[in-house]
C-alpha cells in the first residue's frame, strides 16, 4: 500500500540534498566549531555559511541570525528574552487566542510570575482584527508577538500591518514563522520584525534545530547560559550538522518557493475543491479566502464524526493527516484554535487537517479524495449525531470549551 | 497506541446501529469530551436478547461499545448490570491510559439502558 503523507505541518522528511550536505559532519567534520585547531576550523565556516543561508531567505543580515534547537525554544527565548531584558520599561505582552502553544503557554506561564497578556480574539474564519490590536497597547506594552500563519488552519495574518503598528508605538514585534518560511515570502524589513522563529523540520531539514532572526540592536537575555557560542546569545556547542542542513533547506527553499506555491496551491485546491464537492455537511476552518491562508493547508470538519476516528480509518488506506479532536490532543478538550474561532463543539472535535508539501502528487490527492467519502459516511452511520433530527452547523451560543 | 483487539472492533464494528422496538434505550458522553454512547436493547424475560450502538467518539469508544454489546448479549439483566468498564476495557486487551477515563463509557451506556428498561417495565 503506499504511504500518502499529508501532515507536512507537523514534520517533513529531510530532503535528500539536505541529507547530503549534512552527512560529512557527522564524521570527517567531526570538529567542535570553537576549537582553534583544523578540526574546529574546518567546521566554523559551514555554520556561518548557513547563517548565511537562512538570513537570505528572511532578508536579514547573518550577524542577525542565532542557531537554536528547535521552533519552541526560539519562541521562548524571544518572548522571555525580551522581557528580562526590558524590565522596567513594561510588563505587557499582546498576542493571540490562536498561537502555538509555543507562545500560548510561554505567555501563561509568564503570568504566573506577574506578567500582563492581552489575547487577540479571532473572529469565526480566525481573522484578526487589528483595532483590537491598536486598542489593547498601552504605555506598558513591551512586546507584540503573532504568528505569521497558524499551524492548524493555514490562515495567513498581516504582519507587514501589525509590523506598522508595532513600528508606530515602538513597540517590539516578535512572529512565529515556523509554519510560512519556505510557502510564502517572509521578509523581516518589510515586515519590520525584531524578532521572527524557523524551524528546521518544518522545511525539510532534521529536527532537533531551528533559528531566531534578532534584529541588530535588540537587547535579549539569553534563555541559556554557558559558553561564548553564537554571540553570547545561546550557549551549547551548535548542532554542526543540523545547522548546515537548516542552511541548505533554507537556500532550496528560497529558490523554489514560487513554483512551490504553484504546484502545492494546486494541489491543495483539487482537494478542497473534492472534498466540497463530494462530501455533504463539512465546514471549512480558517479563512474561505484561499489566498489568506497558507497553500499547503486544508482544514476540514465533517459534522456528526470525531476526528482521531477518521484518522485511524484513513490510516488504514495509509493516509496521514491530523485532527483538533481532544483525542490526538492528550487533552480532554479539543483544539484552542478551534475553540478561539468559537467552532461548535462536535464540529471542534472532528476537525481535521490535510497539510501538503514537496513530495504530495496528484494521485496522492485522487487517493484522498476516491476514500474520504465513503470513509465519512460509514463513521456517520455509526453516530448518533447522525440523522438524529439535530444540526451541528451554526455556534449560536458559542458552546465550545476555550483555553483562555 | 492500541492493541490488536482495539483496531480489531474498531475496524469491523460489532452491533452497529439501532433496534426498532428496542424497550431499553442509554445514553452517556458527551458532546464537549468528543464521546457519546447510545445504547439500544431488547430484553425478553429479563435476558438481553439483542443489542446495538451508535458511538460518536474516538476509536476505543467505538471499541468498546463494540465489545460491550457482545459481552452483554445472553447475560439476563442482573449479569450485565455487573459489567464494568475495566472489564470491557480487559476483554479489549487493555486502553491506553489516557482513554481509560473519558472513552471507556461504554459499560455505562449498557446500564443506562437497563435502567431504562426496568423503569418501562418496572
Amino acid at each position: 500500500m503506499k504511504q500518502i503523507y499529508l501532515d507536512y505541518n507537523a514534520t517533513s522528511p529531510v530532503r535528500p540534498e539536505v541529507l547530503e550536505v549534512m552527512l560529512p559532519f557527522f564524521k570527517e567534520h567531526f570538529g567542535n566549531p570553537s576549537s582553534v585547531h583544523w578540526a574546529g576550523r574546518a567546521v566554523a565556516g559551514a555554520i556561518e555559511k548557513a547563517r548565511e543561508q537562512v538570513a537570505d531567505l528572511i532578508n536579514a543580515s547573518p550577524a542577525e541570525i542565532v542557531f537554536v534547537s528547535c521552533g519552541s525554544e526560539g519562541d521562548n527565548m524571544a518572548i522571555k528574552g525580551t522581557l528580562a531584558a526590558l524590565k522596567g520599561k513594561g510588563n505587557h505582552i499582546i498576542t493571540t487566542t490562536v498561537e502555538h502553544p509555543a507562545v500560548l503557554d510561554t505567555c501563561k506561564a509568564l503570568e504566573k510570575d506577574g506578567y500582563d497578556v492581552t489575547y487577540l480574539p479571532v473572529d469565526k474564519d480566525g481573522q484578526l482584527d487589528l483595532a483590537d490590536l491598536e486598542a489593547a497597547i498601552t504605555d506598558k506594552t513591551v512586546l507584540i508577538s503573532v504568528m505569521w500563519a497558524n499551524n492548524e488552519t493555514g490562515n495567513i495574518y498581516p504582519i507587514e500591518e501589525i509590523g506598522k503598528i508595532a513600528k508606530k508605538h515602538n513597540i517590539r514585534f516578535h512572529t512565529d514563522a515556523v509554519q510560512s518560511v519556505g510557502k510564502v515570502p517572509v521578509d523581516v524589513q518589510k515586515a519590520n520584525l525584531d524578532l521572527l522563529v524557523i524551524s528546521g523540520h518544518k522545511i525539510g531539514a532534521p529536527k532537533g534545530v531551528g533559528a531566531i532572526y534578532i534584529r541588530r540592536g535588540t537587547r535579549m537575555t539569553p534563555l541559556l547560559h554557558g559558553g561564548h557560542q553564537e554571540r553570547n546569545r545561546r550557549a551549547g556547542t551548535q548542532n554542526v550538522a543540523g545547522i548546515v542542513g537548516l542552511g541548505k533547506a533554507c537556500e532550496l527553499a528560497g529558490v523554489e518557493r514560487e513554483e512551490y506555491y504553484k504546484r502545492v496551491r494546486a494541489l491543495r485546491d483539487r482537494l478542497e475543491d473534492g472534498i466540497s464537492d463530494q462530501v455533504p455537511d463539512i465546514k471549512l476552518n480558517g479563512t474561505p479566502d484561499r489566498d489568506q491562508r497558507l497553500p499547503n493547508t486544508l482544514n476540514v470538519s465533517f459534522a456528526y464524526i470525531e476526528g482521531e476516528s477518521l484518522l485511524l480509518n484513513l490510516d488504514m488506506f495509509g493516509i496521514a493527516a491530523s485532527s483538533g479532536s481532544a483525542c490526538t490532543s492528550g487533552s480532554l478538550e479539543p483544539s484552542h484554535v478551534m475553540g478561539a474561532m468559537c467552532v461548535e463543539v462536535t464540529l471542534a472535535h472532528s476537525s481535521t487537517r490535510f497539510s501538503l508539501g514537496h513530495e504530495t502528487t496528484v494521485a496522492d490527492v485522487d487517493k484522498v479524495l476516491e476514500v474520504l467519502p465513503a470513509t465519512v459516511q460509514r463513521i456517520r452511520d455509526m453516530s448518533p449525531l447522525y440523522n438524529c433530527g439535530k444540526t451541528t452547523d451554526e455556534c449560536e451560543t458559542c458552546e465550545t470549551v476555550r483555553r483562555i | 497506541m492500541y492493541t490488536d483487539k482495539v483496531m480489531d472492533h474498531f475496524t469491523n464494528p460489532r452491533n452497529v446501529g439501532e433496534i426498532e422496538n428496542a424497550n431499553g434505550v442509554g445514553e452517556v458522553g458527551n458532546a464537549s469530551c468528543g464521546d457519546i454512547m447510545k445504547i439500544f436493547l431488547k430484553v425478553e424475560d429479563d435476558i438481553i436478547k439483542d443489542v446495538k450502538f451508535k458511538t460518536f467518539g474516538c476509536g476505543a469508544a467505538i471499541a468498546t461499545s463494540s465489545m460491550v454489546t457482545e459481552m452483554a448479549i445472553g447475560k439476563t439483566i442482573d449479569e450485565a448490570l455487573e459489567l464494568s468498564n475495566q472489564a470491557v476495557a480487559e476483554a479489549l486487551d487493555g486502553l491506553p491510559a489516557q482513554k481509560m477515563h473519558c472513552s471507556n463509557l461504554a459499560a455505562d451506556a449498557l446500564h443506562e439502558a437497563i435502567k431504562n428498561y426496568k423503569e418501562q417495565n418496572g
